[in-house]
């Protein structure tokens, strides 16, 4: 029987407990909670109730270190590709050229201080497809590209997600690559015309063994270091392209400096047309595939 | 300027007052003087008010209840304060294609919900509106209403058998199992107000709590008055009643017909659109009509609950037929919010302690109740 009893004072107790809780509530609905950042230090100190808050009109402030969306500063941008690389979701493209030694100048320097040596023609990033690792900023040499507080760009179409960040317009790019292309034609011409130093043209051969030889591991396995084996006159281009091959692929990282620098050498001395001798079609395509990929990657970090 | 209207109205109405029997139904029945057009105009404005107040004090004042109870800020995008979304739901409500399930019974289905809302709507006959308007000051007024309502049971078991689904036939039966055994605990209850009264009318019931005295003034104590605090186990049979009530309104704690996490929605899952907005317009409709008849048997209906305090005859300037609307609908609407509060603290009982709180505490106490009350009438009240 005290249990009947019992039961019944405890249900009224742990109703009127609830009642008074609940009202305790709904009086405090006057009150409202503010939008203070988690940082903020009376974060935990404010009044309580209601604890809505209505997104879109307002919002608690992110903190200034969230890594949201990310922004190119591009004027402190060199072009040098890594955060694209560095990107595992490819959603960064970045297409650059030189400039020509009269335009240095004009590009200036960086904040830090480093010489632009590049115009920078475009900087897309996609960011419908980037997951915010944050990868691409860490590389970056003159911290231009960051992540911002900014969260909430929802789009009605996707195209709008991709955010361009070059500084070039169309006509200057175009002008600059002309100013470019008659550059280098100038200086090949001033190349041809100059008489080809002897010392150079016996050095070379030696350079492009020598670097063939920087690589004695792989050479059996990698048709493109198995072709020069049985032909002993390699041609000086050749080795240059496989010299900057192998700089690229960091392979040839153990090779000195030196090795390197003779092959560019060689290679802008050798740029006169000579077509090399009995390529096979892979060592052709190999090569085509190097000389792309020294372009695309802004050509000048060993070269420029 | 409002305060001088309001006593202006005050002080018409003390004349009314002072005789306030010859005063009694004097709207309703100057309405059903004019014919047919009159008396169709007396259900009518009990059928308004459920709409409006389905509408706002229902529907809106609920959402904004849970929302405040819950931290929230509820509806507020639609109108001022959200003030409109009941009208979009409505409108959205109304747009609904009327389906009806090949696998149901048409008839029962179809048949179903309008008993449902012809049952709640009917007991509106019978609720007092102030001294001066009620549908039918009949002389078993609370009887009618307890008995009238039932046949929302009736309406129940046919929505949910009709809708040949399972989660529609559990809740129609649990519905039905449920009603059925509040019945008693509510119906003992309601005994213990009709004997202090002497009368089962509601508007007799309500003059015996408005402190009118045998040589025809009235005594001025406002809530004193009331029944609630002219026996030592009325609070008991008036928590009783409003436990029981909350159970034949199917609310919360008492909402397993409906039950969401068991049943989808119990014997209205398979409703939509119009038909289903008349079995939640029975549902408000039920819970204004309980907290009615449980303000009208406790805590004195229509009268002012103001006492005279001394120069300050604000029992007599608070009383009237305006003020006595006033007074009911607050009285309705403050058990309302209460039910509301309660819905939204506690949760939902288990079938078996639904069953063991009916029967086992609820019904031994309301016994109690109703004994205690008889010897109290006989011998403390009225002696002989």
């Amino acid at each position: 029987m005290s249990s009947y009893f019992g039961t019944i004072k405890r249900g009224a107790e742990t109703v009127l407990g609830g009642l008074k809780i609940t009202i305790e509530h709904f009086a405090r609905a006057t009150k409202r909670r503010d939008r203070l950042s988690p940082q903020d230090d009376t974060y935990f100190k404010q009044p309580l109730g209601l604890v809505t808050i209505q997104y879109p009109s307002e919002a608690i402030p992110t903190p200034p270190f969230s890594r949201y969306r990310l922004h190119n500063d591009a004027a402190d941008c060199i072009a040098c590709d890594q955060c694209a690389r560095a990107c595992p979701v490819q959603c960064i493209t970045i297409k650059s050229f030189k400039a020509t030694p009269d335009d240095i100048e004009e590009l200036g320097t960086t904040s830090d201080g480093s010489k632009k040596k590049l115009w920078l023609e475009q900087f897309d990033i996609d960011m419908a497809k980037c997951m915010y690792c944050g990868y691409c900023t860490y590389p970056c040499p003159t911290e231009c590209l960051t992540m911002t507080p900014v969260h909430d760009f929802s789009e009605f179409d996707r195209s709008n997600f991709i955010y361009h960040f070059g500084v070039l317009t169309k006509a200057k790019a175009a002008e600059k690559r002309a100013k470019l292309a008659k550059y280098e034609e100038e200086e090949k011409a001033k190349k041809a015309a100059a008489p080809k130093p002897a010392a150079g043209a016996a050095r070379t051969p030696l350079a492009a063994k020598a670097a063939a030889k920087a690589e004695p591991a792989a050479s059996t396995e990698t048709p493109a270091a198995d072709a020069p084996k049985p032909a002993p006159k390699l041609s000086p281009m050749m080795a240059a392209k496989m010299a900057a091959k192998k700089a690229e692929t960091g392979e040839g990282a153990t090779a000195p400096a030196g090795e390197a620098k003779a092959a560019d050498s060689a290679a802008s001395s050798a740029d006169a047309p000579k077509p090399a001798p009995k390529l096979s079609p892979m060592m052709q395509k190999k090569l085509a595939e190097a000389e792309a990929k020294r372009k695309a990657e802004g050509g000048g970090e060993t070269n420029a | 300027m409002l305060l001088k209207t309001i006593l202006l109205l005050a002080s018409s109405s003390v004349a009314a007052s002072t005789m306030p029997s010859a005063e009694l139904n004097q709207w309703s029945n100057w309405l059903s003087e004019l014919g047919v057009p009159g008396l169709l105009l007396i259900p009518a404005i009990p059928l308004v008010f459920i709409a409006v107040y389905a509408l706002y004090v229902g529907v809106y004042g609920e959402r904004k209840v849970s929302a405040f109870i819950q931290d929230r800020i509820g509806p507020n995008e639609t109108g001022k304060w959200g003030l409109l979304q009941t009208i979009a739901d409505i409108l959205k409500l109304i747009q609904k294609e009327d389906v009806v399930p090949a696998a149901a019974d048409k008839t029962l289905y179809v048949l179903g919900p309008v008993i449902i809302f012809v049952g709640a709507f009917a007991a509106y006959a019978v609720l007092p509106f102030g001294p001066a308007f009620i549908g039918a000051d009949l002389n078993v007024g609370v009887f009618y209403a307890v008995s009238i309502v039932s046949i929302e049971a009736v309406g129940i078991l046919m929505a949910g058998w009709g809708s040949n689904n399972k989660w529609s036939l559990f809740g129609a039966v649990r519905s039905v199992a449920q009603i059925v055994s509040y019945e008693i605990p509510a119906g003992l209850a309601i005994l213990c107000g009709v004997m202090m009264a002497g009368t089962l009318s509601m508007h007799g019931i309500t003059l015996a709590q408005s402190g009118l005295q045998a040589d025809g003034t009235n005594n001025g104590l406002g809530f004193l008055n009331f029944f609630i605090f002219q026996s030592p186990v009325a609070w008991l049979a008036f928590l009783i009643y409003f436990i029981a009530s909350l159970a034949e309104c199917n609310r919360a704690p008492f909402d397993i017909p409906e039950a969401e996490s068991e049943l989808v929605s119990g014997y209205f899952t398979e409703y939509g659109g119009m038909k289903f907005a008349m079995i939640f317009l029975a549902e408000y409709a039920s819970m204004f009509m309980v907290s009615v008849i449980i303000s009208t048997l406790f805590l004195g209906g229509w009268n002012s609950p103001l006492p005279n305090l001394g120069p300050l005859l604000l029992n007599e300037w608070t009383n009237g037929p305006i003020w006595g609307v006033f007074w009911i609908l607050i009285k309705g609407f403050f058990f309302i919010f209460v039910q509301m509060w309660v819905r939204w603290t506690l949760p939902r009982f288990r079938v078996d302690q639904l069953m063991y709180l009916c029967w086992k505490v609820l019904t031994p106490f309301a016994m109690v109740a109703l004994v205690v009350t008889a010897f109290w009438e006989m011998y403390v009240r009225n002696p002989m």
